[in-house]
């Protein structure tokens, strides 16, 4: 395991104080206004939040081992894909990377002692748990079954199940995320330590603020959407309802001019994690860091014209259709410059197979797959075909799952030193790491096929004949699930076990790995000054800005 | 430099009293004209007549009140940008609720752009 | 915190995450004007909700406009541009170092003109149109006059309580920003070297208004009052 502790160079000696131990009482940590601390709470809640989306997807997993369903009744089916979309979309994935490794990390890369607004931190996970308490309680009360996209006319009017609950639950998590975008956006714009300018910046930093583009951009129109639906379902009032002239297409269009760009807001900051995780473990820098950088604004951007394309079979014009379809093309370009210039960094690297790269290296393949399915479902003409099959449901799920969720298991894993001063057992890391790779592809590949064949999403049973591709999944998934559940029990046992870290046990660059693991309170304990680029690795040619 | 922008670091504009007056005013009177302009029959022309008006206002309110025609150009990027991006959720939503072809085999223009019928 | 430097040179008001009053302020109102930039997208979904509906239900819209009064629209408007006014004057007041009774005398007549713009819209719009039967959700009646235009007639005046009601809760808030202004001017917090708070609190005053301004022009003057 490489311990160097090459670029440590103005770490002080262990004072033994640091943002974990300065205070201690439920207080210091519910009153904190500590970026890290704050990080640290919203992982331990989307944590159980990331659990209790899991277990609705093994409980579909279960009940589809069987063509007439194994489990439960077809209206309880339709509650458990509606609950793991909404909590594993808006309550595990839209805040897992920014509102983690983000918030911990951003003033760190950038050299400030905190946030621009700490306390507007703070607020923003009281909010988010405000919404997370309120959906869940729209489920424990019984739960949705309109899936998580909510369509009217059948969620405003005919839907007998808890939507006004659930969808003011989603609404109120929005404005966790709007303010958590916010206050992101001000820190890297006002923030920077002198010398830090915007083309020194890590690209984490450059993924995150594309991601705040959008969350500020796009979350208020489905905060307003969803606000209209429970409106509607509130007043019985038809605003989305054909029969008194309301369209329900609009309430689609509305839905996704966030709902896309919000697929982006999950796998982006992802994207910026593999950036870091790939020149730590290659030992280089990054190739094209000009390209890279300007991708996740790019992202950002085009993310925004192209939501038509969740809706090329909905009764759309069919010439909005042409345009969406085009634009979407042009969206995967910036992703496979990332790709590109990943695979280019590899090239004559120093390669060592840590967990965090295998990782970052599953996600470049995983997500490849599931980006390239992404053309498929662009084309009008195959859309048709696959539209409302298990193709798509394979799709998304190989970029949040094998793309974004991969990103992320890598993040915390190279980070974990850092947030808690404790290295965890590697073999056992990379363990996971495989076994999570084995599940994840067992799990999806069929899916790919079964939507191929013709197999609907959202349904509770299917024809016979697709019966062993679904076993095949449901088998993958509990290979899956027993991935997943490894980590949790190694990085548990190393905040108690695990051997100390230094400031820098992967011998990374970056200024978060100056400092002590964990950092004290304030980040940094003498005033920061840059001089160099990122990924200044030794060795590595070119001249740095 | 003044003692007042050694703390400040920079001159912070103070905006006369009198331009504030005269925006006030402007507005006062945008208002009573796009209210009386209701009243007179301009056809299509009204609607178009009484957004000229509101966007002439906004535009006094934001560049005087908000001080924006001191601010920097990160601002007015973003304010910008604000409104870009609401401009693309109503264009493109229009490209598809005004173009849906409603007739089984249609002829003419309305085959080739619905929207002209639609409009005209 | 002993490991921050000595700052015994930083005027009231300063954050500490900050180096300087000059980045606390640029940071400050960075921030609000994202913030405003997310309420432009905020109104701005019913706002192109609003355009679709009025484009495809042309007449209806035009019906609908018709139930409500301009002289009460317009009235409100000219209300919402003084406080606009006057709370330029207050946060001048402050910027120019002005005692802060006068300071609080602008913010106060903020505070009634919003309060004005309130009670006009509560008691002569919102309780006549609850009166008459044409608010949706409670106790909507169509009337004959309609036609078969009913429904839709009754999805503009639910967009025109959604819209302005969405907007009077904005001014509701902005009416408790203002308070806690008057509180923080009365403790002696500003001066004009820190007067951020009043700043962006204008900012979303304006921004306020400005979305009134274009409801007045939307909601009330449609197909015009000839």
């Amino acid at each position: 395991m490489s311990t160097a502790n090459a670029g440590a160079h103005d770490a002080p000696p262990e004072s033994g104080v640091n943002y974990l131990n300065a205070n201690y009482g439920i207080r210091s940590w519910l009153l904190t206004t500590d970026h890290k601390r704050i990080g640290l709470m919203y992982l331990v809640s989307i944590t159980v939040m990331f659990a209790l989306g899991g277990m609705a997807a093994v409980l579909m997993r279960l009940h589809l081992i069987e063509p007439q369903g194994a489990l439960v009744e077809p209206e309880t089916y339709n509650k458990l894909f509606s609950i793991h979309g909404i909590i594993m979309v808006f309550f595990f994935l839209v805040p897992s990377i920014p509102a983690t490794l983000g918030n911990f990390l951003i003033p760190m890369m950038i050299g400030a002692r905190d946030v621009a607004f700490p306390k507007l931190n703070l607020l923003s996970w009281y909010v988010f748990i405000t919404g997370a308490l309120l959906a869940l309680f729209g489920i424990v009360s019984g739960g949705v079954d309109t899936g998580w996209t909510f369509y009217p006319p059948y969620s405003s009017l005919y839907s007998q199940t808890h939507v006004v609950p659930v969808a003011l639950g989603v609404f109120i998590a929005g404005f966790s995320s709007i303010l958590t975008g916010l206050n992101f956006i001000v820190t890297i714009h006002k923030m920077r330590a002198p010398g830090m300018t915007w083309f020194r910046l890590p690209l984490f930093i450059w993924a995150l603020y594309g991601t705040s583009l959008i969350f500020v951009l796009g979350t208020p129109v489905i905060a307003i959407t969803v606000f209209l639906l429970a409106l509607e379902r509130l007043l019985h009032v038809g605003i989305f309802d054909p029969a008194v002239g309301g369209d329900p297409l609009l309430f689609q269009h509305m839905f996704w001019f966030y709902s896309h760009p919000a697929v982006y807001i999950m796998i982006l900051p992802s994207m910026g994690v593999v950036s870091e995780l790939i020149t730590a473990f290659s030992r280089k820098r990054i190739f094209g860091y000009t390209f890279v950088a300007f991708s996740s604004m790019g992202i950002a951007v085009i993310s925004f014209v192209v939501w038509g394309h969740h809706m090329f079979v909905t009764g759309q014009s069919i010439y909005a259709g042409l345009v969406f379809s085009v634009l979407s093309f042009l969206v995967a370009i910036p992703s496979a410059i990332k790709v590109f210039n990943w695979t280019a960094t590899l090239y004559k690297g120093s390669i060592s197979y840590q967990a965090p790269m295998l990782y970052a290296l599953g996600f470049i393949g995983l997500f490849t797959m599931g980006g390239l399915t992404g053309l498929f479902l662009a084309a009008l003409a195959t859309d048709v075909h696959l539209n409302g099959t298990y193709f798509i449901v394979a799709h998304f799920h190989y970029i949040m799952v094998g793309g974004a969720l991969m990103g992320y298991l890598g993040g915390i894993h190279f980070w974990w030193p850092k947030m808690t001063g404790r290295l965890y057992p590697d073999y056992w890391a990379r363990v996971a790491a495989v076994v999570i790779f084995i599940g994840f592809n067992l799990t999806f590949f069929p899916q790919f096929v079964l939507g191929y064949l013709g197999m609907p999403r959202r349904y509770a049973v299917y024809p016979a004949e697709f019966q062993v591709l679904n076993v095949m999944s449901s088998a993958g998934a509990s290979v899956l699930a027993v991935g997943y559940a490894i980590p949790l029990v190694y990085l548990i046992w190393s905040l108690r076990y695990g051997k100390p870290a230094g400031p820098n046990p992967w011998g990374a660059k970056g200024l978060e790995w100056t400092t002590a693991s964990p950092p004290p309170t304030s980040n940094f304990l003498a005033p920061v000054v840059v001089t160099e680029g990122a990924y200044n690795y030794a060795g590595t040619e070119g001249s740095h800005d | 430099m003044s003692e007042h922008s050694e703390i400040t670091g920079h001159a912070v504009h103070v905006v006369p009293v009198r331009t504030y007056l005269l925006v006030f005013f402007a507005l006062m009177a945008g208002t009573a004209l796009t209210t009386a302009v209701a009243y007179i029959d301009l056809g299509r022309w009204n609607t178009v007549v009484a957004l000229a008006i509101a966007v002439t206002k906004m535009t006094l309110v934001i560049l005087f009140f908000m001080h924006v025609k001191y601010a920097t150009g990160l601002t007015r990027i973003v304010i910008l940008c604000g409104f870009f991006w609401l401009a693309i959720m109503v264009a493109l939503t229009l490209s598809d609720e005004l173009t849906r072809v409603w007739e089984i085999n249609p002829s003419g223009w309305n085959a080739l752009f619905p929207l002209v019928s639609r409009l005209f | 915190m002993t490991d921050l430097p000595a700052h015994g040179a930083h005027p009231p008001g300063f954050a500490h995450q900050f180096e300087n009053m000059q980045q606390q302020r640029e940071a400050s109102s960075l921030g609000m004007w994202v913030f405003l930039v997310t309420e432009i997208l905020f109104f701005g979904g019913m706002f192109t909700a609003y355009i679709v509906y009025r484009l495809l239900h042309y007449e209806s819209f035009v019906t609908g406009s018709h139930l409500l009064e301009v002289k009460f629209g317009a009235t409100n408007t000219y209300v919402l541009i003084a406080s606009s006014l006057t709370m330029a004057l207050a946060i001048r007041s402050a910027q120019t170092g002005k005692r802060k009774g006068q300071i609080i005398f602008w913010l106060i007549l903020t505070m009634f003109f919003g309060a004005l713009f309130l009670g006009l819209k509560f008691t002569f719009e919102w309780r006549h149109d609850y009166i008459e039967h044409i608010m949706p959700g409670f106790g909507f009646q169509y009337r004959p006059e309609w036609g078969s235009l009913g429904p839709e007639v009754q999805m503009f005046m639910c967009f025109y309580f959604f819209m302005t009601g969405l907007h009077a809760l904005h001014m509701i808030v902005g009416l408790g920003i203002l308070t806690v202004l008057v509180i923080m001017t009365a403790r002696n917090k500003f001066s004009p070297e820190y007067y951020a708070p009043l700043e962006i609190s204008g900012l979303y005053w304006h921004f306020v208004d400005i979305v009134w301004i274009f409801l007045f022009a939307l909601l009330y003057l449609i197909g015009g009052r000839y």
